[in-house]
């Protein structure tokens, strides 16, 4: 059924006593589209709200209740078509998939079977190991792209016997990106989920929040021996971060392997990932698989889109990651690895082409990457959420440029900025941090601390290395804000140097 | 004062009109007359004090000038279609006290044309059936009676039996495969179903969404035009429903056909059809012939594919359209060990044997391995038998069959032979395949003295036609026989 002609790189094959192996991947990743109400109701899609009431009587699954298909969801997912390069398909149709459970109140889910909205299409991965080394782009196909109806929440938690059920998520439209099996490494999946994100971003057709699921991935593995013949694949349900998609695939790669090298089989099923133990275990095996008892649903009249609807779709789709990042290399001259982490995200790439508008482009960048993207990091802070805006993080790179302030003082005023205690300026002012260039000053601190260490600075002649000590014993002295071009300048006069 | 329920829709629609009664005289009158016929079992649940309120307030309103489509009629209500604030069970257990919040498209277009509602009429259970044995609240019976009961048809039993009975000036049926025109047919009623799309099916509990059509049971051709005006629109909630504009179809009714082109289908002259329907039929041309339109035999080969084929199509679709009913949200819930039990047994005693086997069926010909061989074959049928009627439409207008391949029989004769049952909608499931208007008409009695109908069938939208021709029918006709009141 399927083919994967690509063989992973050597430095990526797991080796056994037994040999080399590789790993297969594909994903099945769904995204919430970024719609105020749902696909076929009119009922609201906002998260976080009292169970149940958002919820219309369509989506109660109330007798004689019809679908209507939202629009704005299937424009949404055209976009999205042509984010992932994909052909749009002109005819499409939506289909039932036929299983009963407590969170399915109609007992189907309203999806598209056999003709989706959006065909193949292919994007370009770029896979970086845990130390930050970008490695070669990788082509992942995409299968297909598909409008269904998500369903609601069972909670088994509340009570020991009793599942209790909120159907505010029911009916919320998800759009299903299932990938060709392209992938080969852990870092090649969660490259590819990321990409697709920043895509889904860009284009405005779903937020990519993760951890409210609005972007969630179902994760197939099976492993073989390089270039060989594939193995049976399990699919693991409902990874919903990158390190987990990472820790899930090593897991049930590993897990294939010794099953196999021990002479067993694998099974083909479906699996879940425990985040807290790192491993995946079985929720359904193949024996229990549905039969969906797929048919086109005859509520619904199939979905025929004008040319000129798509055209002018296209027409309007936003700048693209990819093009981004060219822009970014071409115009600003940075290089790959920052062009490529800014543009992976809509939201970071605009905050760095405010703070890189009128400053040096590569400063800009090394600030906003390593500072801000690390307190983000550091702190779990969402970009929105963030206390510093990009024209603050501009102002305080202005002072550093305008000799307001050292490098090293910056970092420790953003580290302020960034737990709210004010502007840059404001903080400078306030702990006085403002960088001594009078030169008087400097050279009475100077004289100083030649005076304190005579001896040392009888040594100096001879020994040139010592400067370094000295400067630093003034940089001590003035707590950091003398400025060293002028304590060097003055220091190397006194000790005749 | 003469008997009011003797009445047309449109002879009563006048009578108030000049103010010689009123709603509440003539909704009386209708509410004696149900009390009195509690022996037909054609109500599931009456709702006379609401009605006598919608009479008042009727009253009131053509008091202060205000006069709708329908004003002051006491009309039933198909079971099927969700009634606000009065309980809706679809003929069925699993809905236990089920009361919906919200009202059909169709019922409110007719609440808001004035309409007087007298309660929920009986139906096979979720319209599944053809003489109306498989309601859960027990057979209806046909008044039309011959020294045992007979059935009235199904599944809209309770609306045909209801207007034959006189108990309510018209009433609101579905047809799925036949559900409207057959028991019309048994009942000596005019029932028509309109061309797919033209009435909304929100808030109607679905059997079959792509076959599924609401239209009237009435006791004349223009009386089921009047209704089907109200009745019909297009409604955005309803994907599948039409936009186009609900002609004056009552102006219809009483036009000439002369030079109207009637089609002869010579498919429908099945093996074993009964001597006096074969005599209707031919005496059904004869008077077409007569009233000046031209009689054209045409052919619609697939006819023989088309009720294997609806008996794919349509259990499929329901066998999805009911997995709601689950004992979940609403209705009926019988709880067992854990969740599939109590799905199990909810469904298992909500059901009844039709309903059950209709899934069974249903969810076997959707089936893995299965889809292609039926599913997919039924639907490619259905293309043909489509294309059959698209090329008979070059050479005629309108086409004349029987309804139905027999008279009314008797309660418990065919339940137990699924196949026989099916066999009724033989020349009615055409239309539902092809999304056609059909309409029958009352048009002889048999050797028994029991009645028959004869159908139109016309070209989607062209209900205007099939009205035509049906009103020159029914006048040809002259069909003026009522049952004895044996129930009373």
């Amino acid at each position: 059924m399927f083919i994967a002609p690509r063989v992973a790189d050597e430095k990526d094959w797991i080796v056994t006593d037994t040999g080399p192996w590789e790993i297969i991947i594909g994903l099945e990743v769904h995204a919430q589209v970024a719609s105020k109400s749902k696909l076929f109701s009119g009922s609201a899609t906002g998260y976080g709200s009292a169970p149940n009431t958002q919820v219309s009587l369509v989506d109660a699954g109330m007798p004689g209740m019809l679908p209507v298909v939202n629009e704005f969801c299937i424009e949404q997912a055209v976009k999205t078509g042509y984010g992932l390069n994909a052909k749009i398909n002109l005819f499409s149709r939506f289909d039932r998939k036929n299983y009963f459970y407590v969170d399915l109140p109609q007992g189907y889910q309203i999806s598209q079977f056999e003709h989706p909205i959006v065909g193949e299409g292919e994007i370009e991965i770029l896979p970086i190991d845990g130390d930050g080394n970008v490695g070669e782009p990788v082509t992942v196909g995409i299968e297909r792209l598909h409008l269904e109806q998500d369903a609601g929440k069972s909670v088994h938690d509340l009570s020991p016997d009793e599942t209790y059920v909120d159907l505010n998520r029911c009916g919320v439209a998800l759009m299903e990106i299932v990938s060709k099996p392209d992938m080969r490494t852990p870092e090649e999946a969660s490259a590819y989920v990321e990409k697709l994100r920043g895509i889904v971003r860009a284009l405005g057709t779903c937020d990519g929040d993760m951890e409210k699921g609005n972007l969630r991935a179902d994760v197939n593995v099976s492993v073989r021996r390089p270039g060989g013949e594939l193995g049976t694949r399990c699919e693991i349900k409902n990874v919903n971060s990158m390190r987990f998609i990472r820790q899930a695939i090593n897991f049930e790669a590993r897990r294939h392997i010794d099953i196999i090298e021990a002479g067993g089989e694998i099974d083909q099923e479906t699996r879940l990932f425990d985040s807290v133990k790192g491993e995946t275990r079985t929720m359904r095996s193949k024996e229990d698989a549905h039969d969906y008892r797929y048919f086109p649903d005859p509520d619904l009249l199939p979905i025929k889109l004008e040319q000129s609807f798509v055209d002018k779709i296209k027409a309007n789709l936003p700048e693209m990651p990819d093009v981004r990042k060219a822009r970014f290399m071409s115009d600003y001259g940075l290089p790959e690895y920052d062009a490529r982490i800014l543009t992976s995200d809509k939201t970071k790439a605009d905050f760095y082409e405010v703070v890189a508008k009128g400053r040096d482009p590569k400063i800009a960048s090394n600030w906003t990457m390593v500072e801000f993207f690390g307190a983000l990091n550091k702190s779990g802070l969402e970009l929105e959420d963030s206390l510093v805006s990009a024209d603050a993080l501009g102002c305080l790179i202005d002072r550093i440029l305008d000799d307001t302030i050292s490098g090293k003082i910056a970092k420790g005023v953003f580290e302020k900025m960034f737990a709210g205690e004010g502007t840059a300026d404001e903080i400078i002012e306030r702990d006085g941090l403002k960088q001594v260039t009078d030169m008087g000053t400097i050279e009475a601190m100077v004289d100083k601390v030649i005076a304190d260490n005579a001896g040392q600075a009888e040594k100096a002649k001879e020994n040139p290395k010592l400067l370094g000590f000295f400067v630093g014993q003034v940089m001590k002295a003035s707590q950091g804000k003398a400025n060293p071009q002028a304590v060097n300048k003055i220091l190397r006069e006194k000790l005749g140097l | 004062m003469t008997d009011l329920t003797k009445m047309t829709l449109s002879g009563a629609l006048d009578g108030m009109a000049k103010g010689e009664f009123s709603s509440v005289e003539l909704t009386q009158a209708h509410i004696d007359a149900c009390k009195a016929s509690t022996k037909l079992n054609a109500f599931i649940t009456d709702t006379h004090d609401l009605a006598l309120e919608q009479a008042k307030a009727s009253d009131a309103r053509r008091a202060s000038g205000t006069v709708g489509k329908l004003e002051g009629a006491p009309l039933g209500i198909k079971d099927l279609f969700c009634t606000e604030g009065v309980k809706t069970t679809a003929g069925s257990k699993i809905l236990g006290d089920f009361t919906p919040t919200y009202e059909s498209t169709v019922s409110a277009n007719m609440k808001a044309d004035g309409m007087v509602m007298l309660g929920k009429l009986n139906l096979d259970e979720f319209a599944m059936g053809s003489s109306n044995e498989t309601s859960a609240f027990g057979p209806v019976i046909n008044p039309w009676r011959k020294d045992e009961d007979l059935v009235p048809g199904g599944s809209s039993g309770g609306s045909a039996s209801a207007v034959a009975a006189d108990l309510c000036l018209g009433a609101t049926a579905t047809d799925t495969g036949g559900s409207i025109r057959q028991p019309a047919s048994f009942t000596g009623t005019v029932g028509i179903k309109p061309t797919y799309g033209r009435c909304s099916r929100w808030g109607t509990v679905a059997f079959a969404s792509s076959l599924d059509q609401a239209g009237p049971i009435a006791k004349t051709v223009k009386d089921s035009a009047i209704l089907l005006e109200s009745m019909a629109g297009y409604d955005a909630k309803d994907s599948t429903s039409i936009n186009a504009d609900v002609p004056d179809w009552s102006a219809s009714c009483g036009q000439s056909v002369k030079g109207m082109r009637i089609g002869i289908p010579k498919e429908y002259a099945i093996d074993g059809m009964p001597a006096d329907i074969q005599a209707l039929w031919d005496q059904g041309i004869e008077w077409m012939k007569a009233a000046g339109a031209e009689i054209v035999p045409i052919t619609l080969p697939h006819t023989k594919y088309a009720l294997p084929a609806y008996y794919v199509v349509a259990p499929a679709e329901a066998s999805s359209n009911l997995a709601r009913y689950d004992g979940m949200r609403y209705g009926l819930r019988v709880d067992g060990k854990d969740l599939t039990e109590t799905y199990e047994l909810t469904r298992t005693e909500g059901f009844g044997d039709e309903v059950r086997r209709r899934i069974m069926i249903g969810t076997y010909v959707l089936s893995a391995g299965y889809y292609d061989a039926y599913y997919l074959r039924a639907q490619k049928v259905r293309t043909r038998i489509v294309q059959d009627f698209e090329n008979a439409w070059e050479t005629c207008d309108a086409i004349l069959t029987p309804t139905a391949p027999s008279a009314a029989f008797a309660v418990g004769r065919k339940v137990s032979d699924p196949v026989q049952m099916y066999l009724n909608d033989i020349f009615t499931v055409t239309t539902n395949l092809a999304g056609l208007p059909g309409i029958s008409v009352p048009a002889g009695l048999d050797k028994n003295g029991l009645p028959l109908g004869l159908q139109i069938i016309g070209r989607a939208m062209d209900e205007a036609t099939v009205f035509k021709a049906a009103a020159a029918l029914e006048d040809a006709a002259g069909f003026k026989a009522k049952p004895e009141k044996w129930w009373v």
